[in-house]
């Protein structure tokens, strides 16, 4: 059997992503977000032993885990800042189970959150190639970046714009069975995406998200620790993470993008296939992303995710159950939060605490995560049962 | 028209000769001594072997399309007043792709469309902008 890290998810802290959270701070927001996990555990904070946080926290773009654990009043023996953007929610899961295998900890919690204030400037400045490269030309931003993949698979594959549009379309109408969506009660039919305006050509609108206010935690621990704990824990079956560029202008072809790698070896130490996946909880910024993930599960051929989606349905009580949260396109994105949405999607999925949208006997979740431009992929699969 | 200017390039000691070159309309990018790779953006190591021989050579400006898109909202201010506009990556004939600003109308942009190196000028700089080949 292929080594995998082990671990179990036994907590979960999600706040309701809101637009603007005005009078909050990023460290506060992370606080509330660990204590909705530890209660969820039913732990407290001095059995947390781990800390895995994002980057440039709101107030302090350095010495990240020390604020943190100083401002949670905690002491971790093993702590570390993961930068991998959209993919580090994901990232935090392995990193977390292997940190606890290596010795260093038993429980670590794992949070990421955001402030979203009106008018603030949402990144740093930074000289890197990019900004040197790229943003000279007119290119600034991400929409633009993901606009040259989506082209690139509509002229190498001959794929459509209602193609995606179907994506954004089930994430909306699988978002109206979560009331903590920061679009539930407001559906959209697939000829509004089709006709929401122009932002970067092939790139309209209703398939990008919108960035909110937010956060989330998760606490993994030890398998055996894991048995004494009050939820059913979800286990980590298999993980798989690849790392290729970071300027859309670098990436690989279309058919070359690293999910091609992370998905499958997820799925290979998971030791199963494609097909027995009870949820797929697929990172979506924006829609192509996630049709390049169908394409790399082995569901559907390279270049054939279009009649891939025509021909299945993606609620929760579909054929193939897809962001049944809403997705980050529904459900919001809280920046680095967002990724972490899906983790917490497929931990409420095969706890079997979905309510209204609860899958029938889920045992399997993928859970994916994206950084920078389709560059930075993280696969995780998780399970209900050791 | 505001006072915003378009964001400059953030140009380092390594990359300083790309842009001295561009700015006498010629377009020279690092080739490795040791595989015999082109090189693009500048580096200090070659990406391909990791030698450290790389040597600034004169290339073609010649490429294909690889993609493009339209801009309707710019990430940028003062790129807002020109939308909309085509960027694209170009796959350049000595094997490295870079991103550009194409000065090609949308009706005829297509994939793989062979496109050339045209020097324009923003805020008083060069700039590498491609068009259709033989424009």
């Amino acid at each position: 059997m292929a080594k995998r890290p082990k671990g179990a998810i036994i907590g979960i802290g999600e706040l309701q992503p809101v637009r603007y959270s005005e009078g909050k701070t990023t460290l506060g927001l992370i606080a509330e977000s660990v204590q909705l996990a530890l209660a969820d555990a039913g732990i407290t904070k001095d059995e947390i032993d781990g800390l895995l946080v994002g980057p440039q926290v709101g107030e302090t773009p350095q010495h990240v885990p020390a604020t943190v654990s100083e401002y949670l009043g905690i002491s971790p023996t093993m702590s570390n800042t993961v930068d991998l953007g959209g993919a580090t929610g994901a990232g935090m899961v392995w990193r977390a189970a292997a940190a606890i295998e290596a010795g260093m900890c038993e429980t670590v919690v794992c949070v990421l959150a955001n402030k979203n204030e009106k008018g603030q400037v949402p990144r740093s400045p930074n000289r890197n190639p990019i900004r040197e490269f790229d943003v000279p030309f007119g290119a600034s931003g991400a929409n633009t970046s993901y606009a040259l993949l989506k082209r690139e698979h509509m002229e190498v594959y001959g794929s459509k714009q209602e193609d995606f549009a179907r994506i954004a379309y089930w994430s909306r109408k699988n978002a109206q069975k979560n009331p903590k969506a920061i679009f539930y009660d407001k559906p959209v039919e697939l000829e509004d995406i089709l006709q929401s305006p122009m932002i970067s050509d092939p790139l309209r609108l209703l398939e990008i998200v919108m960035p909110c206010a937010g956060g989330a935690a998760v606490i993994v621990t030890s398998e055996e620790k894991a048995k004494q704990t009050k939820n059913n824990a979800v286990y980590l079956k298999g993980a798989g993470e690849k790392i290729t560029h970071r300027a859309v202008s670098q990436a690989p072809t279309v058919d070359q993008l690293p999910f091609a790698y992370s998905i499958p070896h997820a799925l290979k130490q998971a030791e199963i296939d494609g097909k027995d996946l009870d949820l797929l909880s697929l990172y979506d910024c924006y829609t192509s992303v996630v049709a390049v993930q169908l394409e790399s599960i082995g569901i559907c051929k390279p270049g054939e995710f279009g009649d891939f989606v025509r021909s299945h349905t993606f609620g929760h009580d579909g054929d193939y159950p897809l962001n049944t949260h809403g997705g980050q396109l529904g459900f919001g994105q809280a920046d680095l939060a967002g990724g972490m949405s899906h983790v917490i999607e497929a931990v409420v999925q095969l706890r079997g605490e979905g309510e209204e949208r609860q899958i029938p006997d889920a045992k399997y979740a993928l859970v994916t995560g994206n950084g920078a431009t389709l560059s930075e992929t993280t696969a995780l699969v998780l399970g209900g049962e050791q | 028209m505001t006072n915003i200017s378009f964001p400059e390039p953030t140009i380092t000691a390594v990359s300083k000769p790309f842009w001295d070159k561009i700015a006498e309309k010629q377009f020279f990018l690092q080739r490795c001594d040791d595989c015999a790779q082109w090189v693009f953006y500048p580096r200090a190591h070659c990406p391909h072997c990791f030698g450290s021989n790389l040597t600034w050579k004169e290339a073609s400006g010649k490429g294909k399309v690889k993609s493009w898109s339209i801009v309707h909202r710019a990430g940028h201010p003062a790129w807002q007043e020109r939308t909309p506009y085509a960027v694209g990556i170009v796959e350049l004939a000595e094997g490295p792709t870079l991103l550009t600003h194409l000065l090609i109308g949308e009706q005829d942009l297509s994939y793989q469309l062979p496109v050339e190196i045209s020097f324009q000028s923003l805020n008083e700089r060069l700039l590498p902008f491609f068009q259709k080949k033989g424009d």
